[in-house]
């Protein structure tokens, strides 16, 4: 098999998992000005405290795994989107750091729950913004990116980033559904409802956007033979959106958010379906930028042992913080 | 601000100032992980309080160190694709793999059982955690091995095929790219390091208390571990260092030449120069201590050993000498000053009075901070030591960066200056307020908020503040003004 097609389906994943982990994570701290200061803050941060760390980890894998595997890639798409990575990388310093900070100091504890929702809301934003800057093309000559450094600022680019943090907060609020309980739970789920519905339109909005952006993108979803294939996504989508809407509305644990992170799944397919075979659309295909077949193999190597030992302990550090959260958190 | 720096030193200097920030918190973070593996497993070795007060007490710091290291440490990982791209296209083949298995093997390591070791001792018991404890410590060791293993490449390349687009391409085996020529010298010597850092940290914290309170037997025990530490690792660490120094000799020539201020071949037998102010401009070093032949003693093993200087290197080819020369000065004073205190300490101990010598207590708390400050001068000696290349000899950092305009990095640059000094400066004082606080019996764990109606005003701590089974000690005397 064409280990460069295995690469492209790895990266995709450790993205995936990091966008519905993390997502969740950077959601609570988009929604966190809504919640009361004191205990509904301290519960929703205390839901994620012991797991947010190594949700990101899969950043730095789907970062270092395009490096690794799809290098030309990586130096491309990293210099087109500079100001978007740079403000992503801050916001997250101003997030990550909040987690600890905000106990140290009563006294700086409303400065830095806004510097933990204003950094999750600056690195989801960026995030849905590089990847409308990925998908409306990226300018290459030779190995390099030959464009402006303002060129990944559009309206279209500002639809998915707003999308992103849409379904971020989304993420956020149905993971709350299930970790809280009683009058807080009730304001989750009210937040999951108005985000899910925003999360449901704007992704509606991007899919036409896209359609409307490139010819080869249109003809990938409108034409035949290739709709029979892709059809089956947008159908999909819409049942798992509105199961999702109703099990907000009446489920009290986890439904909502494994619905959530289905609708995520149809989400990054429908972008895949999009972009392929391209790892820049319309100027390197994942071929182009792909490692030698040396370096895909020693990786693949580390991946198959690894990855599953990283999904195993991952849901075991999971299963041990189960449960509801108490109200004097995790100690 | 910048406006008369082109983009290429913007990116050197970004590349500078965020490499050299992250390095102090996995310097001081590697070797309090194992600090902290070496309380708990002493505590349920002995079962003897004072090694879980101390593991609490270190945790707590621990906590906010890591969380820096991380958010400084996933900037370095993008960098590269930022503000070198010309290097990650042609490199990524060979270190980008090495850089993924990082990851694989360390960072989910550490991240996945972090929360557990914070916060998860009542949930999975004594044993289990302390196996998490274990698996981050480990993570970090991990952690270094990949990374210096790249930086070691990147100054030692071997194994490697250039492949006809100019990429930098995997030979047949991959042993040759990870256990490249320096590779086992630096990980050496930079692990000891950040041993050396932490145990001088703790030390310093120890001594702190101890002046204040020379009875507290918390005080103590850190304090004389410390000083274990710096008895015992610190000559290994000038040993290490020098064959180090020895491994560069055979492979960057040129560095050494600039540590030494060597800017003529001596053929009948270097000088060691002690100091002196190196003018690249007339090649001399000016106002010159040196010691006849001692340089080739040193590094030849013979006093008379021909030694050659930059004189034989092109001058376009040549590192920055003055930066180098007392970088590399820094290190290797704060080397003996690091030694001076830890045989210091064995004096006091066999005369028995470790804790009774104030003299020594503040000059340990004086040198506190001397390991950044030694990592950070080895790290600019090894750095700009093999300048002008980004990989040795075959390219130069010059052609290696991303094509973006000077104004963006300029205004990143500026970004990551305000945003470092603030968020780390306060995170640096928040580790100062815990270091300030002495250290006792019943120490907390790592707290997160009273937010139970039982504990509205934060006095009467809750059974479960006390993880591990410490509720029933009687000697816990609540102290309301510790931080949660």
């Amino acid at each position: 098999m064409d280990l460069t097609v295995v690469w492209a389906f790895i990266i995709a994943f450790a993205v995936f998992a990091y966008v519905v982990m993390d997502g969740f994570d950077l959601g609570i701290g988009i929604l966190f000005p809504t919640f009361a200061a004191g205990r509904e803050r301290d519960r929703a941060m205390n839901s994620i405290a012991p797991v947010w760390d190594g949700n990101e980890t899969w950043l730095v894998l789907g970062g270092g795994g395009l490096f690794a595997a799809f290098p030309l890639a990586y130096a491309v798409i990293l210099p087109a989107t500079y100001p978007l990575i740079i403000a992503m990388l801050l916001g997250l310093v101003f997030r990550g750091v909040a987690f600890e900070y905000r106990w140290r100091d009563p006294g700086h504890q409303a400065f830095w729950d806004k510097a933990f929702t204003g950094g999750s809301f600056v690195a989801a934003l960026a995030q849905g913004m590089t990847l409308g800057a990925l998908l409306q093309g990226i300018e290459v000559e030779g190995r390099a990116y030959a464009g402006s450094w303002w060129d990944w600022l559009t309206p279209y680019t500002l639809l998915t980033g707003l999308g992103t943090v849409a379904g971020y907060a989304l993420l956020g609020a149905t993971w709350l559904i299930w970790k809280l309980d009683g009058e807080e739970q009730a304001h989750a789920r009210k937040l999951a409802i108005r985000w899910g519905a925003a999360t449901i339109v704007l992704m509606g909005a991007v899919s036409l956007y896209n359609i409307a952006l490139n010819a080869d993108y249109a003809a990938r979803w409108l034409s035949a033979p290739e709709i029979y294939y892709v059809a089956p996504v947008p159908i999909l989508t819409a049942i798992v959106a509105l199961s999702m809407l109703r099990a907000i509305l009446k489920d009290r644990n986890s439904k909502p958010f494994w619905l959530g992170i289905a609708l995520f799944f149809l989400g990054m397919s429908g972008l895949g379906v999009t972009i392929w075979p391209y790892a820049v659309p319309e100027a390197l295909t994942i071929w182009d930028a792909a490692a030698p077949y040396r370096s895909q193999s020693f990786m693949l190597v580390g991946v198959a042992l690894t990855l599953p030992l990283i999904i195993a302990y991952t849901a075991w550090a999971y299963w041990v913080f189960r449960g509801k959260v108490a109200d004097e958190g995790y100690h | 601000m910048f406006e008369n720096l082109d983009a290429l030193l913007l990116a050197r200097i970004q590349f500078a100032f965020t490499v050299s920030f992250h390095f102090f918190f996995p310097a001081f973070s590697i070797g309090l992980a194992s600090y902290l593996a070496v309380l708990e497993g002493l505590w349920l070795k002995t079962g003897k309080s004072v090694y879980l007060d101390l593991f609490k007490y270190w945790l707590k710091i621990f906590a906010i160190a890591f969380a820096m290291g991380v958010v400084s440490g996933i900037v370095m990982s993008y960098q590269f694709g930022t503000n070198w791209s010309v290097f990650s296209d042609k490199a990524g083949p060979v270190i980008g793999p090495l850089m993924a298995y990082e990851v694989l093997t360390a960072f989910f390591l550490e991240a996945g059982f972090l929360g557990v070791m914070l916060f998860g001792m009542n949930k999975v018991g004594k044993k289990l955690h302390f196996a998490a404890t274990l698996m981050v410590a480990l993570g970090t060791f991990v952690s270094a091995f990949w990374i210096l293993s790249v930086n070691s490449w990147m100054q030692t390349p071997t194994g490697f095929e250039i492949g006809a687009n100019g990429q930098f391409l995997p030979g047949p085996s991959w042993w040759d790219i990870v256990f490249n020529p320096s590779f086992p010298y630096r990980l050496v010597h930079t692990v000891m390091a950040a041993y050396l850092t932490t145990a001088f940290v703790v030390g310093a914290v120890g001594a702190w208390h101890l002046l204040k309170d020379k009875a507290n037997p918390h005080a103590r025990k850190m304090f004389s571990m410390a000083m274990w530490m710096a008895a015992i690792v610190t000559p290994a660490q000038i040993f290490a260092g020098d064959m180090h120094g020895l491994n560069t000799l055979e492979h960057q020539p040129a560095k050494v030449m600039a540590m030494e201020g060597h800017y003529q071949s001596h053929p009948n037998g270097a000088p060691l120069i002690l100091f002196g102010i190196p003018d690249s401009e007339a090649k001399t070093v000016r106002y010159a201590i040196e010691i006849p032949k001692a340089s080739s003693l040193i590094l030849k093993h013979d006093l008379n050993a021909p030694l050659a200087g930059l004189d034989t290197i092109p001058d376009d080819e040549e590192p920055p000498v003055g930066m180098v020369f007392w970088s590399f000065r820094i290190m290797v004073g704060i080397g003996f000053a690091m030694l001076g205190i830890g045989l210091w300490s064995l004096w006091g101990r066999v005369r028995g009075r470790l804790y009774d010598m104030p003299w020594l207590h503040r000059a340990a708390v004086l040198m506190g901070p001397s390991g950044f400050a030694a990592v950070l001068a080895g790290w600019i000696t090894t750095e700009v030591g093999r300048q002008p290349y980004v990989i040795y000899g075959l390219l130069r950092t010059a052609d290696a960066a991303s094509p973006l305009d000077a104004p963006a990095v300029a205004a990143s640059l500026l970004a990551f200056i305000l945003v470092y000094f603030t968020v780390f400066g306060i995170g640096v004082w928040y580790i100062l307020k815990l270091m300030g606080h002495a250290p006792h019996a019943g120490e907390y764990g790592v707290k997160r908020g009273d937010t139970g109606p039982i504990r509205t005003a934060g006095i009467t701590p809750g059974p479960t503040q006390n993880p591990g089974g410490e509720d029933t000690l009687p000697t816990h005397a609540p102290d309301e003004k510790e931080p949660v």
